[in-house]
């Protein structure tokens, strides 16, 4: 007896009975790069701009272990014929080459890495933050987009809204019902005009498009006491934030301060890479960042928020201002926060900022330090978490306070 | 591609062949597949059915990373071990390679129903069928309310770590504890003593039967399953499920080469006697050297075992048989003998019954052949991993017991358990059996972690470390290794 030959059957007709575990898979590796996610943020590669780039993110948890020889287990492979003692096996390590058997019994190498693209990344990012659903009705919205949309019938309209066939339609209704209660209805000869109830008409509503905006308002200290380092912490930082506030916002901006005795807006380029030197007034950013608020960012309009990266090292006299300008930021800002960046090395000797905001209390101000990479997802986190606390409790009438603080800085 | 009609005409001829050479196949049946099916049953081990369990998405994913990148083709061939057995014949091959494979597959056919690792504990009647049954046990268990994915997935993770801890021989029967106690007690009747008016009446020792287990267990699974206090039901009958499918699997890990070996020997045969038109022969002989061409740096086991069979073949035929032959079997003229009937067949027919890869090797990898395949061993030196030793005269027995001890099951470490209430205090004593090679630490230790989870209790493992016998014991979440 012949083997019996079953033909192909097309995609379409079978199902793709991978998906499931395949899917289950891509989740476990998504839980393994949250579990490790502070040290991959705290890696340099993924501080850069480019939200296509592939990363490779080492992934521990989703090896099969078992029981399996250690590196002091001699293999035996076969040479090109002119094996000799000595020689170095060029391919990694075929310790077992027999048992790469049927269906991964035999353990083999894990792959220890994955890609990830930085959308990907920063997706999770923002899952291991378990923020709570930032509702759009809490975010500052404006109607950008007015448009007209049939949606439905109705019985009264203009007439170049008149729905033709429907009317038309409605009249038949109206005759074949009339022709069975009126038995000396002819059809061909009795005149059957059409009537105000037959009339239907498009309704037409307006359809507005809700648009929320947000702007990053990125202070930093340029001041000659802040190095490389301490630029590249408060860079990740930005970083974070604004991929962060990107991800909730249809319209993202950019605004960079920088400041040492005197503020003034730059480009990203220079921000990050001009030096400056001279003293510190802090004041002299948050002054700066309540003027460009007020002439562009309205806070009725925009959710703002600001970040101000220095290394505390403020001249004495300036803390006073810089405290009461603090407060002002506050009031318009969504959320406003202060990192205080002090690499592990650079002493106490330094002054701090610290303290003197501690005397700001409101709710959507937080103060952070980092002093090492590490430290960036954490504190990262707490800023965020601040947004979500403050959401609920301030933000709802944040609105018209935003609106008279920002009326009463107007000169 | 050849149309249903022309591979069933193929397919006739061969089997005419196959007759022929008295291969005993399962009736057979082919499957036609593109190449996204055949990575989806190269994941699923080729099963038509499945239990969902994500290993086998990643499974997926490893294999079509690789293929889409041109790194690992896909195999021409897929088969199953079951009656009627069951193969995969990929759209996309050339019609030729259709031919060889439905060759191939009838060689793998062959050896499936007459080695005795697939005809021992295997049902082959019944193989789809338990597969499908346990991935209707496994998805009912996911999708009630009480136990859920996660669950499953716990118990099945720590199961698919111990999994091949089994016995290995599906032709030894394990006796049931009865039997085992039975045993015991007979063994410890005093012999029968002709003098025994002369000796000392022997004393007589109790044997302890209270012992669990009563020997040093191999089926980890089967006992945590039976014995271990912290399984539920549902629990007990994943680990059955794992320890069923794995028993499945193992025989197909055992004879690796002796398989794949006797499959390419009789496409060979096969083909060769088909009389193929000129374009398919020189496709043939081009597809035939690429499957069986040595890798250096690995080891092929279609080359090895296809140069094997064919040196038992030629040397029964000539007489040339080394130990194994005995000067009272007169030489013959194998000349006037049908092919079937000559020595070296009968041998080979013999051989693919009774043999494991392991025997196999040990039995018919000759000095010649070893140093034709230039084989040699290679150990860790540093960073690198440096030839050690070649076929030369001294060394050639030393690689050739290490190919043997590394072959099939063997390069999995032999873990049994010896005591379930060590210390009085129900912790488990596992043993690792030591034969030179040390347990990788890292995995050793989440293996623990799995029994220790299964079992519920403390597990601890006895191996030996850099030479020095020691007790692997997990304190807190570290794996802590204290000299014994």
């Amino acid at each position: 007896m012949g083997a019996i030959f079953r033909p192909h059957v097309s995609e379409d007709k079978r199902s793709d009975r991978s998906a499931r575990d395949r899917q289950r898979h891509r989740q476990k590796i998504r839980d393994s790069i949250r579990d490790n996610i502070a040290d991959i943020i705290a890696e340099e590669s993924i501080i850069g701009r480019d939200r296509d780039k592939i990363i490779k993110v080492p992934i521990r948890s989703i090896k099969e272990y078992r029981f399996i020889y250690g590196e002091n287990s001699p293999g035996v492979a076969q040479g090109d014929g002119e094996s000799q003692p000595g020689d170095i096996v060029q391919k990694g390590d075929p310790g077992q080459p027999d048992a790469s058997g049927e269906a991964g019994n035999a353990p083999g190498v894990d792959a220890i890495e994955t890609d990830v693209t930085l959308e990907e990344l920063i997706d999770i990012m923002f899952e291991d933050l378990e923020l709570p659903d930032l509702q759009q009705k809490r975010l500052k919205e404006i109607e950008s987009l007015r448009t007209m949309k049939r949606k439905g019938y109705q019985k009264e309209g203009i007439r170049p809204r008149l729905d033709k066939r429907r009317t038309a339609l409605n009249r038949i209704k109206r005759k074949i019902s009339a022709a069975k209660s009126r038995p000396d209805f002819d059809d061909e000869k009795d005149r059957f005009p059409f009537h105000r109830d037959d009339m239907r008409y498009h309704r037409v509503v307006t359809d507005t498009d809700l648009q929320s905006n947000a702007v990053v308002m990125c202070i930093m200290d340029t001041s000659g006491s802040m190095g490389t380092v301490k630029k590249y912490l408060a860079r990740s930082f930005y970083f974070l934030l604004y991929q962060f506030v990107r991800l909730k916002y249809q319209q993202v901006e950019l605004v960079f301060i920088a400041h040492h005795t005197e503020a003034k807006e730059v480009s990203e380029n220079d921000f990050f890479h001009k030096v400056e030197s001279g003293g510190t007034y802090i004041s002299s950013g948050y002054l700066k960042a309540l003027e460009i608020v007020q002439a562009r960012y309205h806070p009725s309009l925009w959710n703002i928020y600001a970040f101000h990266c220095s290394d505390g090292d403020n001249f004495y006299s300036d803390n006073e201002r810089a405290l009461a300008a603090a407060k002002e930021l506050c009031d318009v800002c969504n959320l406003f926060g202060y990192g205080e960046i002090k690499p592990s090395g650079s002493a106490y000797y330094s002054g701090s900022m610290l303290e003197v905001f501690s005397a700001i209390d409101h709710p959507n101000f937080s103060s952070i330090v980092i002093e090492k990479k590490e430290d960036l997802w954490d504190g990262f986190r707490s800023f965020m978490m601040k947004d979500s606390v403050t959401r609920s409790s301030v933000m709802s009438d944040k609105k018209g306070d935003g609106q008279q603080a920002a009326a009463g800085a107007k000169p | 591609m050849l149309t249903v009609n022309e591979l069933e005409d193929w397919d006739k001829r061969i089997l005419e062949l196959v007759e022929r050479f008295q291969l005993k196949c399962y009736p057979q049946e082919f499957e036609v597949c593109d190449h996204f099916e055949m990575i989806g049953y190269m994941a699923y081990s080729g099963m038509p059915s499945r239990y969902p369990h994500w290993s086998f998405g990643k499974s997926y994913e490893k294999q079509k990373t690789l293929y889409d990148y041109g790194v690992g083709g896909l195999p021409y061939e897929m088969v199953i071990n079951s009656d009627p057995c069951l193969a995969y014949l990929m759209r996309d091959n050339t019609d030729l390679l259709h031919i060889l494979t439905i060759a191939h597959v009838y060689g793998h056919n062959d050896f499936f129903a007459n080695n005795f690792n697939f005809t021992s504990g295997i049902e082959a009647k019944y193989v789809l069928e338990m597969f499908k049954n346990h991935a209707a046990r496994v998805r009912t268990y996911m999708e009630d309310p009480s136990i859920g994915q996660e669950a499953v997935e716990d118990v099945l993770d720590a199961a698919h770590a111990l999994s091949l801890q089994r016995s290995r021989n599906n032709a030894i029967r394990s006796l049931t504890r009865a039997q085992q106690e039975a045993a015991l007690l007979e063994a410890a009747q005093p012999r029968e003593d002709e003098f025994s008016e002369l000796h000392e009446r022997p004393q007589y020792e109790q044997p302890n039967l209270s012992k669990l287990p009563l020997h040093p267990e191999q089926n980890i699974l089967e006992f945590l399953a039976k014995y271990s206090p912290a399984l539920t039901e549902w629990q007990r009958d994943l680990l059955h499920i794992v320890d069923r499918e794995s028993k499945y699997f193992i025989p197909q890990i055992e004879t690796k080469i002796m398989n794949e070996g006797w499959a390419s020997y009789w496409h060979f045969k096969i083909m060769n006697e088909l009389e193929l038109p000129q374009q398919y022969h020189l496709e043939f002989l081009v597809r035939h050297n690429q499957v069986l061409r040595p890798t250096p740096g690995g080891l092929n086991p279609y080359h090895l075992g296809f140069i094997i069979w064919n040196d038992i073949e030629r040397r029964w035929n000539e007489g040339d048989t080394g130990r194994e032959w005995t000067s009272d079997i007169p030489r013959e003229d194998i000349s006037a003998l049908d092919e079937n009937d000559t020595p070296g067949r009968k041998k080979m027919f013999e051989v693919r019954e009774t043999d494991r890869d392991a025997a196999f090797l040990r039995r018919f990898l000759t000095e010649d052949l070893m140093r034709q395949v230039d084989l040699f061993q290679h150990e860790k030196r540093g960073k690198e991993r440096v030839v050690t030793k070649v076929a030369d005269e001294q060394s050639w027995k030393d690689i050739k017991e290490t190919l043997v001890q590394n072959v099939g099951m063997g390069s999995i470490p032999v873990i049994l358990i010896d005591d379930a209430d060590f210390g009085s205090k129900r912790t488990l004593y596992v043993r690792h059996e030591h034969d030179g090679r040390d347990l990788q630490l890292e995995y050793a230790e989440r293996s623990i972690k799995h029994i220790q989870q299964l079992w519920g209790r403390e597990t601890v493992l006895e191996t030996v470390v850099n030479g020095r016998a020691s007790l692997l014991r997990l304190v807190g979440d570290a794996l802590k290794v204290e000299r014994m």
